[in-house]
């Protein structure tokens, strides 16, 4: 025992020492200006994700050789032809090689070329990103306001019909899978009433330029599906922070002091649901880009979540790199948003600031 | 119709209270009941047949009615007290909580219980108990806030009216006020003034008001000393001492008659609590009634003109502050232990071990 104690002093004072540089590093980290911080953050985060992208992709039981020349020509395709492919797409090499070259490129602003396209990555991305751009944007702000408008009245008016109603409906939106429902809204709304057309961002075969309208219509039944699942969401975790506030005591006070439900909803209850509203509404940025990827395959819509999927089963390294660095940046925009507004509209964090400045 | 009772209770799915006793729907509305009647008041036909009827004329000093003994301060200016509040009883229907998860039925936990009190126009009357044994309650019953599970009889004069729920919720910021305990009592994103002010409306009515308001407000803080600017800030940019007169200033701002001051002072220092006892203090001395809802006995009887004992649920006794002198003149035996346990006093003198135990709860319990 004694021999064990006399043993294990060392490495308390060793931790000690970890210890310290730890604090001291953090305490450093504090003094680097925000801005600064924020690129430094961003930094770290598009490496980790490139590289779990393309560890993910080089674990996946897919042949990049035999996905990309298609079958019959795999087939008929000599053993040499077939090493000379993969010998040029750098099959056999590891994941840490490809990784390197990919990053020395990209560092260059070449994402590389994607396979399944055929066109450079940052094309494909940004045309994909600007199809998707009005479903998710849509699909987004939607999803915030209805569920925040439905969240507040269940809140307020709680063990209501209204109540019950909205928390039912969202119990049963949150059971429903996305893909499920994205195909019962075309079935029923597609097929049988034939009021929105069964997929695609625009008529098939049509010639020269799409108009807004018709774009609207084809991205109408899509965004609301999408947005439908996000709203259970919202209203869910509204409701919840709505009950919070209205059993808060400074809605005690102002109740005594004679101010009606409804002023207090209004006056008390909107104001401090905008920070965690703030916060979930960008949290649902995520949300909502995991939900196009299945919505936009039923859909046939072509946007960034459906070349995600082309990606994944063709095993497109460079393109699924790309399009997890596209979301990764969007959703990291989201929260730098969230971050930004709560210093506008919390005083005490607005106070805080002053004071680290 | 003497001593008819009324029973209110919450309604859980629309949120609002309603009045279940068959008299009150039945649609008698403000039924007005002679209570007891004083055998000694000779006076009563003078008194308005509509009101509460009271010994209009002056008491003696230490006088014993209605269930207690009055201060020299204590005064009826219209023939009533300002508030009485006879027989009082609210329990709570909850689900067992000592029986299995899943069979567990509805039991009603009894939390105040025949709790019979007066606060006469321009005293301080000082509820005393211990922390956690339902004061609170007694506070939301008088402004009205009933829990949906919650079950009120009994029965509220307010200036000699008797109360229903509905009423009771008109009276909140114009004829009652609440006093809170601390500045979590105030919206943290909302400016101290705009919260002093309220909620005022819109067009040339809701305009003429908050004008109206504001100089209501001005006046208020030149009479507590308040920079002007003070309205600016923000809750969690308060001292403490500041935060607990704005507390008051919102109360004030609908010129109460009656102010319910629940747990003022914890968290707060001696030459604070004290400061602000005498601000309620001052207030009663314009004519106001003050109900404070307190732990802290030394405190309360400091400045309370006279003390309700809180225990188990209801007011053991109602005396004067002068009588705390000597134990020969309280009643109850949990008021002698309570004055037994105040320091300076002999507590192992007590004769009743168990309330004298009990008695130093309530007057060892610090803040919450």
């Amino acid at each position: 025992m004694a021999c064990e104690a006399g043993a294990s002093r060392p490495s308390v004072v060793r931790g000690r020492g970890l210890k310290v540089s730890v604090t001291a590093l953090s305490r450093a980290w504090r003094r680097v200006p925000a801005p600064l911080r924020v690129l430094v953050r961003l930094t770290v985060l598009l490496l980790a994700v490139s590289l779990v992208t393309f560890a993910l992709v080089s674990a996946s039981p897919i042949d990049p050789v035999q996905a990309n020349v298609g079958q019959t020509a795999y087939l008929t395709m000599s053993p040499e032809r077939r090493a000379a492919l993969a010998e040029r797409w750098g099959a056999g090499e590891g994941v840490l090689e490809r990784w390197a070259a990919w990053l020395v490129d990209a560092l260059h602003g070449d994402l590389g070329y994607s396979l399944r396209f055929n066109a450079p990555v940052v094309d494909v991305v940004a045309e994909r990103l600007a199809g998707s751009a009005l479903l998710l944007a849509t699909a987004w702000l939607l999803s915030g306001a209805l569920g925040l408008a439905l969240g507040v009245l269940a809140g307020a008016r709680r063990g209501s019909r209204l109540d019950r109603i909205v928390c039912g409906w969202c119990y049963l939106l949150s059971a429903t899978p996305t893909f499920w429902l994205a195909m019962l809204a075309l079935m029923v709304f597609s097929v049988w009433l034939g009021w929105f057309p069964v997929g695609f961002a625009s008529a098939i075969g049509g010639t020269g330029a799409v108009s807004f309208a018709e774009r609207l219509h084809h991205a109408a039944l899509p965004a609301l599906v999408l947005s439908l699942t996000g709203v259970a969401n919202v209203a869910l975790h509204t409701r919840e922070k709505t009950l919070e506030v209205m059993e808060a005591d400074y809605v005690r006070f102002a109740r005594s002091r004679g101010e009606s439900e409804r002023s207090i909803v209004v006056r008390h209850g909107l104001r401090n649901l905008v920070l965690p509203a703030l916060t979930l509404q960008c949290a649902q940025v995520s949300e909502i880009i995991g939900g196009s990827v299945l919505v936009e395959q039923v859909f046939s819509y072509p946007g960034l979540g459906q070349a995600a999927v082309t990606a994944g089963l063709g095993g497109d390294a460079p393109l699924l790199v790309g399009i997890a660095l596209a979301t990764a940046l969007l959703v990291f925009a989201g929260n730098l948003a969230a971050n930004l507004l709560y210093g506008v509209v919390d005083p005490r964090l607005r106070a805080g600031e002053v004071h680290h400045g | 119709m003497a001593g008819e009772r009324f029973m209110v209770q919450g309604d859980a799915a629309a949120g609002t209270i309603c009045v279940a006793a068959s008299a009150w729907a039945a649609g008698l509305g403000r039924l007005r009941t002679t209570c007891e009647v004083d055998g000694r008041d000779v006076s009563l036909a003078a008194a308005d047949a509509t009101k509460m009827p009271h010994a209009a004329g002056a008491h003696r000093d230490a006088e014993r009615h209605h269930h207690h003994l009055h201060a020299a301060g204590s005064r009826h200016p219209q023939g009533h007290h300002l508030l009485t509040v006879e027989q009082l009883s609210v329990s709570f229907s909850l689900y067992d909580p000592a029986a299995p998860f899943f069979r567990a039925g509805r039991i009603e936990v009894p939390v105040l219980h025949d709790l019979t009190l007066s606060v006469h126009a321009g005293e301080v009357l000082a509820v005393v108990g211990a922390s956690g044994s339902g004061k609170t309650v007694l506070a939301n019953a008088l402004m009205g806030f009933y829990e949906p599970n919650a079950r009120v009889t009994g029965r509220i004069w307010f200036d000699g009216e008797l109360c229903d729920a509905a009423h009771l919720a008109e009276l909140r910021g114009a004829g009652i006020a609440l006093v809170p305990q601390s500045v979590a009592n105030l919206d943290p994103l909302m400016r101290v003034g705009e919260q002093i002010v309220g909620p005022c409306g819109h067009g040339p009515a809701g305009r003429a008001l908050r004008a109206e308001r504001r100089e209501r407000m001005a006046e208020l803080f030149d009479a507590y000393g308040f920079d002007r600017e003070v309205g600016r800030l923000y809750p969690h940019e308060l001292s403490g001492g500041m935060a607990r007169r704005v507390l008051l200033i919102c109360a004030l701002m609908g010129r109460p008659r009656l102010i319910i001051a629940d747990e003022p002072t914890p968290g707060l220092d001696l030459d604070l609590a004290v400061r602000a006892l005498d601000d309620l203090r001052a207030f009663a001395d314009e004519g106001g009634g003050v109900l404070l809802i307190t732990h802290d006995i030394e405190l309360a009887l400091r400045v309370a003109d006279r003390v309700a004992v809180f225990h188990e649920g209801t007011v053991v006794e109602e005396t004067a502050t002068a009588n705390f002198a000597a134990p020969e003149l309280l009643e109850h035996p949990f008021t002698r232990a309570l004055w037994h346990a105040l320091p300076d006093h002999d507590f192992t003198a007590c004769c009743d071990r168990d309330a004298g135990a009990t008695a130093r709860g309530v007057h060892g319990e610090g803040d919450r």
